[in-house]
């Protein structure tokens, strides 16, 4: 019995225990109604959003060969194939960096790098970065990928800067999630005598797999939403080809905010469409990590 | 036994599942490395136009157009404004800018230095408009003077009211919009009116989104702003229409649009330009067919996108500007209001 109820110093004496359970109560209800509020306050942005844009860019959304044709100069012909192209691309290209580089990072601070003072200096400066506006990262781009290594204003340009972008929140999420893993699970694999690397491999990364899709979900909804990073990279804003990886490129948020800037009215509903799009595109690739998530956690 | 064969087997789904997604990413790599391939080549058949925002239409118009006679032709059109465009056209990463006012001697000297020779195009004609809300019934038209002190550096935070301007006009106070002051609306406005490009009062609200400069004053009853003549056209009942004095202290507007085709709409009438790379011209004849189709064709789709022919004879001149090769800019020193047939 003493074992369950664990010494506390504080507690008050019996008598001066009133149980005034009705007070209590009421509180919890206040808070649970305004957890409830804080909720509702999410969902309402998030569905007036949805409206407005539904409502100004579905009937646009609708027109044959949105999806599939190359821009027009009118706002109710053409398509937006060549940004939905380069911004799946640029998805699918960060994912496909940042997730090796990334993991690894995590997995050597978590469980190879010693406990000093400079491993949490790393980890706040890691934090840091992901604070970083991302037109910083756009400058860096530039100047490293643009200039140095002679991209010029190209698909791999973009895909690699948007990549740093990424990168620190899933260094960040990863990390939690390796570290998460119970150290029971380690030590039970290195009793049947498996190395550190066998241990990581088997038993700490499938346990770490729905924690750090989180990560990556978060960071490429973010990289493809990104406008300023392209706009200094040099995205355009009207191409006639499909981008290549070394080609010049267009970018659905480019597209939307190449559309607002137009003086005719109509390219408002198509910039709505165009968000349609991108939101669709987002939940794509994040519908795609969520079922990996799944398939991952239930294994455990 | 039976634990070491229950240990086995669970590893082994342990083992492979990991794998899976690693394979998939393999591939990927491997795939975009072979998409990689001939960039050279690759390099050689595109045709990139960056520059101004008042001239994108147009030349996307064409890249429209061209697309549908040529569609292996790889042509991108971006906007990042005059100034964003030249600089990208001197450090040689582009083949054609489009500019809503001339090349100055700054750039020119930048362009110098990378070894880019240029050849200057006039391709359509622009006006500045110069706009008040609905609710403002008193500027029918304002003196180039008038503009002046609304607009010179020196009025920032003193002429914060109408009757400053003009003492006919009400005592109300004078909110400005404008375009932000990379743009070359901006650098073209502040040369015709305070007689010196970029010398302008700071004290009013700048975007580069000239939509949003229509919403501001749309929505504020004492503003005043300037846009491209487009976005006027495309909000005529938002917006009044102010006139502006010419030199003879006629009041004119800018539309009907021959005003500005005969420059009787000066001096707030421009040329917009195409700066083609002499290289990329060159050595490129992606770059040459596309210039040469712009040239030939782009004067039928100039009013569809809210902007006014050259004259004729204009054209004319320019095809030759182009045979000949002849580099360098004309108009640089033009001033604003002069007609371009003169300087062709």
């Amino acid at each position: 019995m003493t074992n369950l109820i664990s010494p506390n110093d504080f507690q008050k004496p019996a008598e001066e225990f009133t149980p005034d359970v009705e007070k209590r109560e009421k509180i919890g209800k206040i808070f649970e109604l305004l957890f409830l509020i804080a909720l509702y306050v999410g969902l309402v942005v998030l569905a007036l959003l949805l409206i407005v844009v539904l409502k100004d860019g579905f009937f646009r959304l609708t027109t044959p060969g949105f999806l599939t044709e190359t821009p027009s100069r009118f706002p109710d012909q053409g398509g937006i194939r060549p940004a939905i192209l380069g911004s799946f691309f640029l998805g699918l290209l960060v994912i496909v960096i940042t997730v090796p580089i990334g993991v690894g990072a995590a997995l050597y601070l978590e469980e190879y790098a010693p406990k000093t003072w400079w491993g949490n200096l790393i980890e706040i400066n890691i934090s840091n970065l992901a604070g970083v506006p991302s037109i910083v990262y756009g400058l860096l781009g530039l100047g490293v990928f643009n200039y140095f290594l002679g991209f010029g204003s190209t698909l791999i340009s973009g895909a690699l800067t948007l990549s740093l972008l990424s990168l620190p929140i899933i260094i960040v999420t990863a990390r939690e999630a390796v570290r998460a893993v119970p150290n029971s699970l380690r030590e039970a694999s290195y009793g049947l005598g498996t190395t550190k690397w066998q241990t990581i491999w088997n038993h700490v990364l499938p346990y770490a797999i729905p924690g750090i899709l989180t990560g990556v979900i978060l960071s490429v909804a973010r990289a493809l939403g990104d406008a300023a990073s392209l706009i200094v990279i040099g995205a355009v804003s009207f191409l006639t080809f499909n981008p290549g990886l070394f080609q010049r490129f267009m970018a659905l948020p480019i597209l939307i905010y190449n559309y607002i800037t137009r003086p005719e009215p109509g390219f408002a509903n198509a910039a709505a469409a165009a968000i349609i799009v991108l939101l669709l595109l987002i939940l794509v690739l994040n519908g795609a990590a969520i079922y990996i998530r799944q398939r991952f956690s239930s294994f455990k | 036994m039976s634990i070491k064969q229950e240990m086995s087997q669970s590893e082994s789904t342990f083992d492979k599942t990991p794998l899976k997604p690693l394979c998939l990413l393999m591939s990927l790599m491997l795939l975009s490395g072979v998409t990689a391939c001939s960039r050279a080549q690759q390099e050689q058949s595109q045709v990139s136009v960056d520059g101004a925002a008042v001239g994108f239409p147009i030349s996307l118009a064409v890249a429209e157009e061209y697309h549908k006679v040529q569609p292996e032709a790889q042509v991108s059109v971006a906007s990042s404004g005059t100034g964003g465009g030249i600089s990208k056209f001197c450090a040689g990463e582009i083949d054609i800018a489009d500019a809503s006012r001339p090349i100055t001697d700054v750039e020119i000297a930048t362009c110098k230095k990378k070894g880019i020779a240029f050849i200057e195009l006039p391709i359509a004609l622009d006006g500045i408009a110069v706009i008040t809300n609905r609710a403002n019934n008193f500027t029918q038209c304002l003196s180039i003077k008038e503009l002046k002190k609304i607009w010179s550096s020196k009025s920032t935070n003193k002429v914060t009211n109408w009757n400053q301007v003009n003492s006919n006009f009400p005592n109300q106070r004078l909110k400005l919009y404008g375009p932000a002051s990379d743009t070359g609306t901006f650098d073209y406005f502040t040369r015709a009116v305070n007689g010196k490009a970029k010398a302008s009062r700071t004290d009013y609200t700048p975007s580069h989104n000239e939509n949003i400069l229509v919403q501001g004053v749309a929505g504020d009853k004492t503003a005043l702003g300037y846009v491209g003549l487009s976005y006027y056209l495309q909000n005529r009942n938002k917006l009044n229409l102010v006139a502006v004095k010419d030199p003879k202290g006629q009041c004119q507007k800018p539309v009907p649009i021959e005003n500005i085709v005969k420059n009787i709409y000066a001096p707030m009438s421009r040329p917009l330009f195409i700066y083609i790379s002499k290289k990329s011209l060159d050595t490129k004849p992606s770059v040459r067919k596309f210039v040469n189709y712009y040239l030939e064709n782009s004067h039928k789709w100039v009013d569809q996108v809210g902007y006014v022919e050259l004259p004729q004879e204009a054209y004319n001149k320019i095809k030759q500007m182009l045979v000949s090769g002849e580099t360098g800019s004309r108009f640089k020193s033009v001033k604003p209001g002069q007609p371009i047939t003169k300087v062709l």
